[in-house]
């Protein structure tokens, strides 16, 4: 056998080598930061003559989170549950059982596929009876739940209006070209920028449309100090920053559609709807499904908006994880703001991951089949 | 032509020769040095400091580089700049009750000697309150005054006339005269306006408030009793009859005031106030001189102070209730009236990095003390757009300081009276001074009121999460500690 020589060495050697600085730059940027808020979320951080100290205090950031003094804020404030309530659950239970069923008799079930759907299983359930506590009687939203609201009502929100749009802007209307760039503008305007821009506008006393405001009887109305009125402005914020972004790539996917299969659905006398719901939304569901997935990650961290609108306010009623996690490290409770962010991970990973297995593949497979 | 080029450059070398002959021949103190000084994004406590440190630039040679944040942010960027070693912040202008947790981690400079050699800073002209607490921990000085903190009720006395009312004496006559002003028009733009204006936000300034409120219900003894926790074993003063009434004053005041009041910044607060729209308002100093400024205010020479309202029943500490006051439970009582005016926050004041370079200090030093000299104070003292209110005693007694301004001789005696009887008040509530002062204030008793105000909690909820808020801080900080803490910060024997 004839020996290696030094160009085979550095052959075999060049795949590892021309990865190890991205791996390396990936470490220090991500994976560190990771380990050391791992370890942050289990010390408690206090002030000592000279610098400070980290005190290991285990699992208890995480237990007054979820059991503790920190429960109401994080998970929120349980009231009773009514009948109304207990039906919503046990719908949502059957339709999970069902769901789970479904899968074990299509018989290509594995461990991994099982484990994953009964995560997934378990923590839409629990968080349907959460929902169900922190909404019914004397229930009170915490940063959690307020996350989940963000996140599902502005997600949805923003794809509807921007999926609309997108189809409004692919007909052939005059000036659509002007439409497509008013639609996409304030995705270039910084978030804390909107944020001010909507604390302004909605300001009933003294902003810019108090005039408006006052001439429709609503000077004496403060969305600031209701809760779902608060929290509802937010969603619009976000939704008025984000549209552009869904407007845009459904645009893309609009637009790169086969036309022959619509043109002949128009020669056999199908209607728009029908064209829609048959021929348009099966070839743009992946591209749909990839967009919600990229603004679900992005929407579980929302913090500029909530933060300068209403300070978390009235109450706690607005404040998502991230301004929870962000206000706790404000006031130095480093180990109780690691311990919010992590728990912002556990969520945000475990319904990302569950939406891209149940829809985003879901939605490629359809399309290839 | 040649001839004219000849003598363009002869003119232009005589006049490069005559700038370089008019330039400053001595080198200045501090040439070359820069300071960065931290503090909050104002605009009020940042502008004096950036006003004025071009004029100190140019007496002295060091740079000056102002960097604010927000309010809410301010001791935590400290903190961590400053434990974490990064030292990116050479001096600072914050609250004096902070000062606490900066010295115990050995980040401030002391500055004893220095403030005892420097002639013109006059330290015996700032009150002696501010020069103890708001300069000292533990009998050295690590902190320059520039700011004096008292809060203060402001009416209009505009609308107390009209009204047939005298400023209030007490909380209830406090409501009664907001309930009355509430819904009509008082600056005449044809818009009903409101009868009480109190900053309610979280996260912001507004925490404050309500411990001058139940101060009057909760301390009458004189300022050793303490009006946050029992001295005796640091049992919190907030679950109890008095801080209840407190609690319901609180929310019931916000039925007179801006429908988005408990979204409103105390410069919220006082545009509104100063453009007419508010009878009456809770605030620091800063209305008195608003009040003044004619680009901005609308209700000059219509403005009046008075020394925080008080109670005629206060708290039996031993059953938890409210008694009436008689000579002995409030020997400190005007007419029946029991007053604790509050020092809250207790002024604006500067600090320098012990870790910094020396001539950085120095630098520093010299531009606190400059900042704080009566030469600057008794100007920025009197405009509102500074935050700056009155602490020395010169500006206090020379009216000379006010009428300048434009204040009526009549409205300065008024806005300085409110003041000084808070000051000379034997029963002053000291604002709380043990360590992490803060996450007591800023963190449970804040979101605690948030939650109240918005709804989420009743009275006896509130009480109960601020008290166990507490409980939990100082058990986790540990009691005793606190507990000696508490009992030094405010006399306690």
């Amino acid at each position: 056998m004839k020996p290696s020589s030094l160009g085979d060495v550095f052959d075999r050697q060049a795949r590892a080598a021309f990865v190890l600085p991205s791996v390396l730059i990936i470490l220090a940027f991500s994976i560190f930061p990771l380990l050391v808020s791992a370890y942050l979320s289990l010390v408690r951080f206090q002030i000592a003559p000279g610098g400070y100290t980290l005190h290991f205090v285990g699992w208890s950031n995480y237990r007054k989170l979820l059991f503790g003094s920190e429960q109401f804020h994080f998970l929120g404030t349980f009231g009773e549950v009514g009948a109304l309530e207990w039906t919503l659950i046990g719908a949502a239970a059957l339709w999970l059982l069902a769901a789970f069923v479904r899968y074990l008799r299509g018989g290509a079930w594995s461990l991994a596929g099982l484990a994953g759907r009964l995560l997934a299983t378990a923590g839409l359930l629990a968080v349907a009876v959460l929902c169900a506590y922190t909404t019914g009687g004397a229930g009170r939203l915490g940063s959690f739940t307020v996350t989940l609201f963000y996140v599902t009502a502005g997600v949805a929100a923003q794809f509807l209006i921007g999926l609309g749009l997108a189809y409004l802007c692919t007909l052939p209307v005059r000036g659509r070209w002007f439409f497509r760039m008013v639609f996409f503008l304030p995705l270039m305007v910084t978030p804390v920028g909107i944020a001010y821009m909507f604390r302004m506008i909605a300001d009933t006393t003294v902003g810019p449309l108090a005039p408006v405001w006052n001439a429709v009887g609503l000077r004496q109305i403060s969305w600031a100090a209701d809760p779902w009125l608060a929290r509802i402005v937010v969603v619009i914020g976000d939704t008025w920053q984000w549209v552009p972004f869904m407007f845009i790539v459904l645009l893309a996917a609009l637009e790169s559609q086969p036309r022959d299969q619509i043109e002949a659905a128009q020669l056999d006398g199908a209607g728009g709807w029908r064209i829609f719901r048959d021929i348009t939304w099966p070839s743009i569901a992946p591209v749909a499904a990839s967009v919600v997935l990229i603004r679900l990650i992005e929407a579980f961290k929302i913090v500029d908006l909530p933060n300068v609108l209403t300070n978390g306010g009235p109450g706690i009623a607005t404040e998502s994880m991230t301004l929870h996690s962000f206000i706790a490290w404000r006031t130095l409770d480093l180990g109780g703001s690691a311990a919010v962010a992590y728990m912002l991970f556990f969520a945000s990973t475990i319904c990302c991951v569950s939406f891209f297995h149940f829809v985003v593949r879901a939605a490629r497979r359809a399309q290839g089949a | 032509m040649k001839t004219d080029i000849l003598q363009r450059a002869l003119v232009a070398a005589a006049a490069a020769a005559l700038s370089l002959c008019a330039a400053p021949s001595s080198a200045k103190e501090f040439d070359g040095v820069t300071v960065n000084v931290m503090t909050f994004t104002g605009p009020q406590i940042a502008e004096p400091l950036q006003r004025r440190a071009p004029d100190f630039e140019k007496l002295t040679g060091a740079k000056i580089n102002v960097i604010t944040v927000p309010f809410s942010d301010l001791y935590q960027k400290l903190l961590t700049d400053w434990a974490a070693g990064t030292n990116s912040v050479d001096a600072a202008v914050f609250a004096p009750q902070w000062m606490v947790d900066y010295v115990t981690g050995g980040y401030l400079e002391e500055l004893t000697a220095r403030v005892a050699k420097d002639r013109a800073l006059k330290e015996d002209d700032v009150a002696p309150f501010f020069r103890d607490f708001s300069q000292k921990y533990s009998g050295k000085t690590y902190l320059i005054a520039l700011d004096g903190d008292f809060h203060m009720v402001y009416y209009r006395t505009d609308v107390l006339k009209k009204l047939g009312r005298k400023p209030p004496q007490t909380w209830d006559e406090y409501l009664e005269i907001a309930k009355a002003a509430h819904n009509k028009d008082w600056n005449g733009d044809g818009k009903p306006d409101f009868g009480s204006c109190i900053s309610k936000k979280r996260n912001a300034q507004a925490y404050w408030w309500i411990t001058s409120i139940s101060a009057a219900y909760i301390q009458s003894q004189g300022t050793a009793q303490g009006a946050f926790f029992d001295p005796r074993d640091l049992k919190p003063l907030t679950n109890n009859e008095a801080f209840a009434t407190a609690l319901r004053f609180y929310k019931d005041s916000t039925q007179y005031g801006p429908p988005n009041e408990i979204n409103l910044d105390v410069g919220d607060t006082r545009k509104l106030f100063i453009s007419g729209q508010c009878a009456l308002t809770l605030d620091w100093g800063d209305i008195g001189t608003l009040a003044i400024d004619p680009t901005e205010s609308k209700v000059k020479d219509k403005v009046g102070a008075v020394i925080l309202p008080g109670a005629t029943r206060v708290l039996d500490r031993d059953t938890g209730k409210l008694v009436g006051c008689d000579r002995k439970r409030c020997p400190y009582a005007v007419h029946g009236i029991n007053h604790a005016p509050f020092a809250a926050y207790g002024g604006w004041s500067g600090g320098i990095n012990a870790h910094a370079n020396p001539k950085v200090k120095d630098a520093a030093y010299a531009f606190f003390s400059y900042m704080s000299q009566p030469a600057q104070s008794n100007v920025d003292v009197t405009l509102g757009k500074t935050g700056f209110n009155p602490y020395r005693i010169s500006q206090f007694k020379d009216m000379s300081v006010w009428t300048r301004a434009g204040m009526s001789v009549e409205a300065a005696k008024n806005y300085l009276g409110a003041i000084e009887a808070s000051l000379n008040s034997p029963n002053m509530v000291l604002d709380l001074r043990i360590p992490q002062n803060q996450r007591y204030q800023q963190v449970v008793l804040d979101t605690a009121l948030a939650r109240f105000l918005a709804g989420e909690l009743d009275v006896a909820q509130t009480m109960q999460t601020i008290e166990s808020g507490w409980n939990e801080l100082s058990n986790e900080l540990g009691k005793d500690k606190q507990l000696a803490a508490y009992r030094a910060s405010i006399g306690a024997k």
